[in-house]
């Protein structure tokens, strides 16, 4: 199967190892991904606060360019996911408004979770599963972008999404129930507002613990990068240890398949996964 | 909300609000269920639903000046809950908007600069170049120090790219940043 991918800014960089888990998962299953030729940023968060017209253009180039590969597009940022749902749906009624020439709007635009908890792909992942993460427990945190607003994502059930817990099932792990799965975290302040992070991520840990987690797992960058990174601070105030290591579900996944690169993931992460990981035997098979 | 209980009504800003975002901010029947939901409600000087008040009432200076067009995370719960489908969290973004091209100084100046900052990223590259914008921002807002080790570990980890991205075709990128109407710095 091939697949349009539109990787953005963070997984270039901060997010490497998503992107990296990322094209391991499909490898195995089979998914070719096809990365946008000369893709550019989405705008994320700053372009619709500053002008609307700008934060249709940044997107509309990428759909357009998707459009011209004919193919699904997988969009693993829950970011660039929702501008480029907004882009979609601007082009779909207006083209002429946005681009020079024409516009098919025949492009689905998938979520990670969303991409895999498909009939076809969820039998594939089941067969490839390896190891079983047998006994280890996490809440599904899904955030803000990925799900709302429904009218642009589309989103089934956006007060309480099941997709992530879907796959996280499928390949051994304990989900634990909680209410926090769409709880900001904050991740937009995290540089100009630490105090507003330092309770809404608090919040999200302190529930967490509540729900018996032992790790969160997120299909967001920004989500991951701050409840990671922030975590040793928000202990520190608090007065306690979470020590909750925050993992890409795209990092489970393949570890559940067997893929030998994880140990380098983990070198990434904040929050040292290796030490539960190993308590459940699932780390040092690399 | 002001002090002063003496508020006279005026619809201006209503219909212009209305006019530029598309949404019916005069169908708020403050149910508050956006102020009840909204995560960063606890740091706000105005609540959302208050927020929609004020712009019934012709309160556009107050609502402008106001932390909490800034302090919105833009995580779209209430526009997800609004009874009325107003929504809200693009009603924010106009305000930010018309805030900007009024030339009122933002309630949060270190959030306007951070968007700033990760704007002129975006239009030099194509791309933003997390470091690059990290290191403008720090200096147009002046905080130099606060998450230096945050910095350095996750230079360590490799999780900060030294050299930017470029997109190939730049000038097409420019020009869209050059068909904006107004600046609104």
């Amino acid at each position: 199967m091939a697949v349009s991918y539109y990787p953005g800014c963070s997984l270039h960089a901060m997010a490497s190892e998503y992107d990296e888990s990322l094209r391991a998962v499909c490898e195995a299953l089979d998914v070719e991904l096809a990365e946008l030729a000369d893709w550019n940023c989405c705008g994320a968060s700053s372009a619709h606060f500053v002008d609307d017209e700008l934060a249709i253009r940044l997107p509309a180039r990428n759909m357009a360019i998707a459009d011209r590969a004919g193919n699904d597009l997988l969009i693993p940022c829950s970011a660039c996911f929702l501008r480029l749902k907004y882009a979609d749906k601007e082009l779909r009624s207006d083209p002429a408004r946005w681009i020079d020439g024409p516009y098919r709007g025949e492009t689905t635009i998938y979520h990670v979770n969303e991409f895999f908890d498909r009939p076809a792909l969820m039998a594939s992942i089941a067969a490839r599963v390896e190891r079983p993460l047998a006994g280890l427990a996490g809440v599904a945190y899904y955030g803000c972008m990925s799900q709302r607003p429904p009218k642009i994502t589309d989103a089934p059930s956006p007060e309480n999404p099941v997709s992530m817990d879907h796959l996280l099932r499928a390949i051994g792990m304990e989900v634990r129930p909680w209410s926090y799965k769409t709880d900001c975290c904050g991740a937009s302040l995290t540089l100009t507002r630490p105090d507003v992070i330092h309770k809404l991520s608090g919040d999200l840990f302190e529930a967490a613990r509540e729900a018996g987690a032992e790790c969160l797992v997120t299909d967001c960058p920004m989500c991951q990068s701050n409840l990671d990174t922030r975590q040793a601070e928000i202990e520190a105030r608090r007065g306690t240890r979470y020590d909750l290591p925050v993992f890409y579900v795209t990092e489970l996944m393949a570890l559940s398949f067997g893929d030998g690169r994880t140990a380098r993931w983990w070198k990434k992460h904040f929050v040292d996964p290796v030490p539960l990981l190993r308590s459940k035997g699932l780390a040092g098979a690399e | 909300m002001p002090d002063d209980p003496l508020i006279r009504p005026e619809c201006g800003f209503l219909a212009a609000v209305e006019e530029r975002c598309g949404e019916k901010v005069s169908r708020c029947y403050h149910c508050r269920k956006c102020t009840n939901g909204c995560p960063v409600a606890f740091a706000m000087d105005v609540l959302p639903n208050q927020a929609m008040r004020m712009i019934q009432l012709g309160l556009e200076d107050e609502l402008l000046r106001s932390r909490t067009i800034w302090v919105c995370a833009s995580c779209q719960t209430c526009t997800t809950r609004c009874p009325n489908d107003i929504d809200i969290a693009r009603v924010m973004d106009c305000l930010r908007q018309l805030s900007q091209e009024a030339g009122v100084a933002p309630g949060e100046p270190n959030v306007a600069r951070f968007h700033r900052a990760f704007l002129d990223s975006i239009r030099r590259h194509g791309r933003v170049s997390e470091l690059e914008m990290v290191a403008q921002y720090k200096l147009a807002s002046m905080d130099l120090f606060s998450n230096a080790k945050l910095g350095w570990e996750m230079l360590k980890r490799g999780k900060l790219k030294f050299l930017p991205e470029n997109v190939r075709d730049r000038a097409e990128i420019r020009r869209m940043f050059d068909k904006r109407p107004k600046e609104g710095r």
